[in-house]
């Protein structure tokens, strides 16, 4: 029941939100529901051996045979967690930020947050594509509406992107579907899929399903409506959007992709990883000469999902538990960074790197806790994101189904450098040096920001220095995922040679 | 049964009640009660009450398939009328007439749903479409009007003759009209083969699938609105279920000979309804496109000929006539039919928007509403075919691109400012169409709540 509850809170919440009349009415019940979703969320998660709580199983669609299923495992744990805590970090870090029409505002960001909850949870083929559009449309209500002046055309590009990709995997789910023995969108059946059709199947079943999860993710060269949408959303949408949804296109992968069509996961994974190391360095080199803080940040991320995605196709039980916490993490760090984006721009009136200087004077609380996120999207130790990407790297050098490894390792690294390069770059302009005439009377951030990004702060030293707890949440479901792979006795003689 | 004499006599009594009664309102009324009538007979007919006992063998069988579907027009009319039917009276003097003739071509969908001779489907396709070409040219002063009815009247008469050429041919071979003994051979002749091809294409023309839909854009543009949003829902979907109830009981063996035929039309029809409606200016011209891209998804049942595919036509058939005639009933208040004059609806009339947003995205096929369950049963059922995967692959991508124009209406809406000028819109009309918008979510999540009437 805990788990139906994770959807029905900010479902529910969203819609009544539709109702309220004021605007601090709106926000206070925002905050309020997205705590208790956060209680919940940290109970389902701590809950160690009542499993059954975590499971819900409803009839649905009977003639389809799909069920209204839902399960929390170690994965979904990990993301449900991050999109509980993401939300009400965002409604603290924007508190004093105006909307009109707030009330619909946080309406559709709760609605955002259901859909994604509800990715997360489905154990159903067909539930979970329900839910994964359901995601989209709030948010493409929310960018169109509250966005930048070019927001329109933008988010529309971004929505019909996706949509294709998401019609193309319905296309896949369907196929999958109608090869099932049993007829049924039930993840178990469709795990066993892969011993019912040719291996030629599994190759365009395979594409069809990844152009969903690499658009939304995004990967090279589907990546080209992430830095506009980015851009012209609202912040705070821009900080769902990078922070939980594109999460989804990873977790895709480790859900519905590889268990599914293990065979040609193996042998697609060399030509996807390379996609995805084109993409970091490309994303990694524009992100240097960008001037907009919006568009740095953007590409930063398009370089740290490829790193995600060239990890989970060198199938390594160790690089899959580094995939499922730098999810968590990058989830928080990038809001971190988002919200400092967003009360730089609510201050100075630009987001443009040359026009800003010596912040750090006025502002040292920002300062301090800005730099500690940077470093930790840069993954120096002691932060979260070292944690993470130490064992995603271990993973990609040590694995066993790419004869590339030494390749995407070198040039991943290289990208963490390029990351540094930018990011510090970014943090000497913006923060230190001499003020500007923008930023000669800059104010340092109230008490919500502060409390929004100390707790950010507090993660990313708390899984740094002492991860295990998160390690725990997931490391049975890595190894199922890795040996999903490695166990297959067609694949692994075929590895081997 | 019942439906089809009651609906007869209705439209008989509507066309005498002009003479008796001069009140609009009471033609209204007597309108709208007779489709309740309809509806609860035509229910009564699928629990098993029959009104009447004629002996119809060899000419009609009332399955279940025929009668859940004329159901669900019979409920598209109605909801039609309680919309739209203030809005006739603008259209010219004969207010009780214009029911009457939709009584009339209720009667020819009837015939055409529940046919089992061609000489039946012949009688309902000409008893459709006769109505149909007063009703496009019922605004008798508008230039449009009177020429979009010539046209269609010209084309249609002439793909009604190619329709009994194709019959007179399988007769010729057969000797028969009756649909379930027309194919005995898996290798039929010329004639059967020629006769065949023709009726595909005459039916062609009457769901308006390309290239054979060249009469639809100006004909939808030119009739008078509220009347296009009869022709374009209900006449439409009520001859597709005549079109696969022809090619599955008549050419059902013949299926390797017609499918990659059907499958050509599917995609030239899918291409062609989409890619124009992107470049339109109007909504209606617009709408009268999408009902050319929404054929072509219809057709996907057509080709794929199984189970699931008449399950999917009865759930597209509601989810198309429900949600068009939404979004006509709205566009009927507004004095211009351009994008532009949807521009700031939102702040204006916020429940209108939000209906007639749910309803256009139900139309683009978004979860949550019917429209993404038609479309999925659509999919599925050519996706069960096991061949021409090409043609769903193109089919998704061509609603990706319905999504465009769909869309643009909303972003008027919500995201642009300006100043609609709506008409009058009661308190009345705006709940009926939440109520509809209901139904979409509703089936949208429960399709079984239609489709479990098809077998209980």
């Amino acid at each position: 029941m805990i788990a139906v509850l994770l959807i029905l809170i900010p479902l529910l919440a969203g819609l009544i939100s539709f109702f309220l009349k004021s605007e601090r009415a709106a926000r206070s019940w925002a905050l309020f529901s997205s705590l208790a979703a956060l209680a919940v969320a940290i109970i389902a998660v701590t809950a160690n051996g009542n499993e059954s709580n975590l499971a819900f199983r409803a009839d649905w669609m009977g003639a389809l045979n799909s069920s209204f299923s839902i399960r929390m495992d170690g994965l979904g744990k990990l993301l449900c967690l991050l999109n509980a805590v993401a939300f009400p970090i965002i409604f603290l870090g924007t508190w004093h930020t105006q909307y009109t029409k707030a009330a619909n505002f946080f309406g559709l960001m709760l609605l955002t947050q259901a859909g994604m909850m509800g990715v997360f949870l489905a154990m159903d083929a067909l539930l979970f594509y329900f839910f994964w559009e359901l995601a989209l449309i709030p948010a493409y209500f929310l960018c169109s509406q509250w966005g930048g002046p070019k927001r329109i055309q933008v988010t529309f590009k971004f929505f019909i992107y996706t949509f294709i990709g998401s019609l193309l995997m319905l296309v896949g789910l369907l196929y999958i579907y109608y090869h099932t023995p049993d007829r049924s969108f039930d993840i178990k059946s469709f795990y066993a899929i892969q011993h019912h059709i040719t291996g030629n199947e599994q190759t365009w079943l395979f594409w069809l399903l990844f152009v969903a999860f690499a658009i939304k993710m995004p990967i090279f060269p589907f990546h080209t409506w992430q830095p506009d949408t980015y851009e012209q959303a609202p912040t705070s949408t821009t900080m769902v959007l990078s922070g939980v949804m594109v999460k989804m296109g990873v977790f895709g992968l480790l859900r519905w992709l590889i268990p599914v069509l293990p065979a040609a996961s193996w042998a697609w994974g060399d030509t996807v990883s390379w996609m995805a190391v084109i993409g970091m360095l490309y994303a990694s080199l524009i992100a240097i000469r960008q001037d907009d803080l919006k568009r740095l940040v953007a590409y930063s991320s398009i370089a740290h999902i490829g790193l995600m995605c060239v990890t989970v196709f060198s199938v390594n039980e160790i690089g899959m538990q580094g995939v499922i916490i730098q999810m968590f993490n990058h989830g928080v760090n990038i809001i971190g960074l988002w919200i400092v984006v967003e009360l730089i721009e609510r201050q100075f009136g630009t987001r443009k790197i040359s026009e800003l200087g010596g912040i750090a004077q006025k502002a040292p609380a920002m300062a301090i806790l800005f730099v500690v996120i940077a470093l930790a999207n840069i993954a120096l130790p002691l932060t979260n994101a070292f944690v993470g990407e130490f064992l995603m790297f271990t993973g990609i050098f040590n694995s066993a189904v790419t004869k590339y490894n030494v390749w995407f390792t070198v040039l991943a690294g290289l990208c963490i450098i390029l990351a540094a390069v930018y990011t510090l770059n970014m943090i000497r302009k913006v923060f230190y040096g001499n003020t500007v005439e923008r930023t000669a009377n800059a104010i340092d951030i109230g008490l919500m920001e502060k409390l929004a990004l100390g707790i950010i702060v507090v993660l990313i030293f708390w899984i740094g220095i002492y991860s295990q707890p998160f390690f725990a949440i997931s490391d049975t479901v890595s190894a199922d995922i890795t040996n999903s792979i490695l166990n297959k006795q067609e694949v692994l003689p075929v590895i081997k040679k | 049964m019942n439906a089809l004499l009651l609906s007869a006599i209705l439209g008989v009594m509507m066309m005498f009640s002009s003479v008796l009664i001069s009140q609009k309102s009471a033609a209204r009324t007597i309108a709208i009660a007779g489709m309740l009538l309809l509806l609860i007979a035509n229910i009564m007919d699928m629990q098993g009450i029959h009104f009447f006992r004629i002996n119809t063998e060899g000419m009609m069988h009332f399955d279940r398939f025929a009668l859940l579907f004329n159901s669900i027009a019979i409920f598209s009319i109605l909801l039609y009328f309680i919309l739209s039917s203030k809005d006739m009276e603008k259209v010219g003097g004969y207010y009780s007439e214009y029911f009457s003739l939709i009584f009339f071509i209720l009667c020819g969908i009837i015939l055409v749903t529940s046919f089992k001779s061609l000489l039946i489907l012949f009688l309902g396709i000409e008893i459709i479409s006769i109505p149909l070409y007063i009703l496009t040219g019922a605004e008798k002063k508008n230039l449009r009007s009177n020429e979009a009815s010539l046209k269609y009247f010209l084309l249609g008469a002439f793909s009604t003759g190619l329709m009994l050429m194709g019959i007179a041919l399988i007769y010729g071979a057969t000797a028969t009209f009756n649909t379930t003994q027309l194919t005995v051979s898996e290798k039929p002749g010329v004639l059967m083969i020629t006769g065949m091809i023709l009726l595909l294409f005459s039916m062609s023309f009457k769901v308006s699938a390309a290239p054979f839909h060249f009469w639809t854009p100006d004909v939808y543009d030119g009739a008078p609105t509220v009347f296009t949003a009869f022709m374009a829902t209900i006449v439409k979907v009520g001859v597709f279920i005549g079109f696969i109830r022809l090619f599955d009981e008549s050419f059902g063996m013949l299926k390797p000979q017609w499918q990659i035929w059907v499958a050509l039309i599917t995609a030239a029809t899918l291409f062609i309804g989409n890619i124009t409606a992107v470049f339109q200016q109007s909504v209606k011209r617009m709408l009268a496109y999408s009902s050319i891209a929404q054929a072509g998804f219809m057709l996907l049942a057509v080709y794929a000929m199984n189970s699931e595919a008449k399950e999917g036509l009865l759930l597209y058939s509601a989810a198309y006539c429900l949600a068009t005639i939404g979004i006509f009933s709205v566009l009927i208040k507004m004095t211009d039919y351009t994008f532009d004059a949807f521009n700031g609806l939102a702040k204006k009339e916020p429940i209108v928007a939000a209906t007639l947003a749910i309803f256009l995205l139900s139309l683009a096929g978004i979860p949550l509403t019917v429209g993404f369950m038609a479309k999925f049963y659509m999919l599925e059922a050519a996706i069960a075919t096991g061949k021409h995967l090409w043609l769903v692959i193109f089919a998704v991508l061509m609603a990706a691109v319905s999504v465009y124009y769909y869309f643009r209406v909303i972003q008027a809406m919500y995201f642009k400012d300006g100043q609609p000028n709506p008409m009058q819109i009661s308190p009345s009309f705006k709940w009926t169409l939440v109520v509809l918008a209901g139904l979409i979510v509703l089936l949208g999540i429960f399709p079984n709540l239609l489709l479990n009437w098809f077998y209980f």
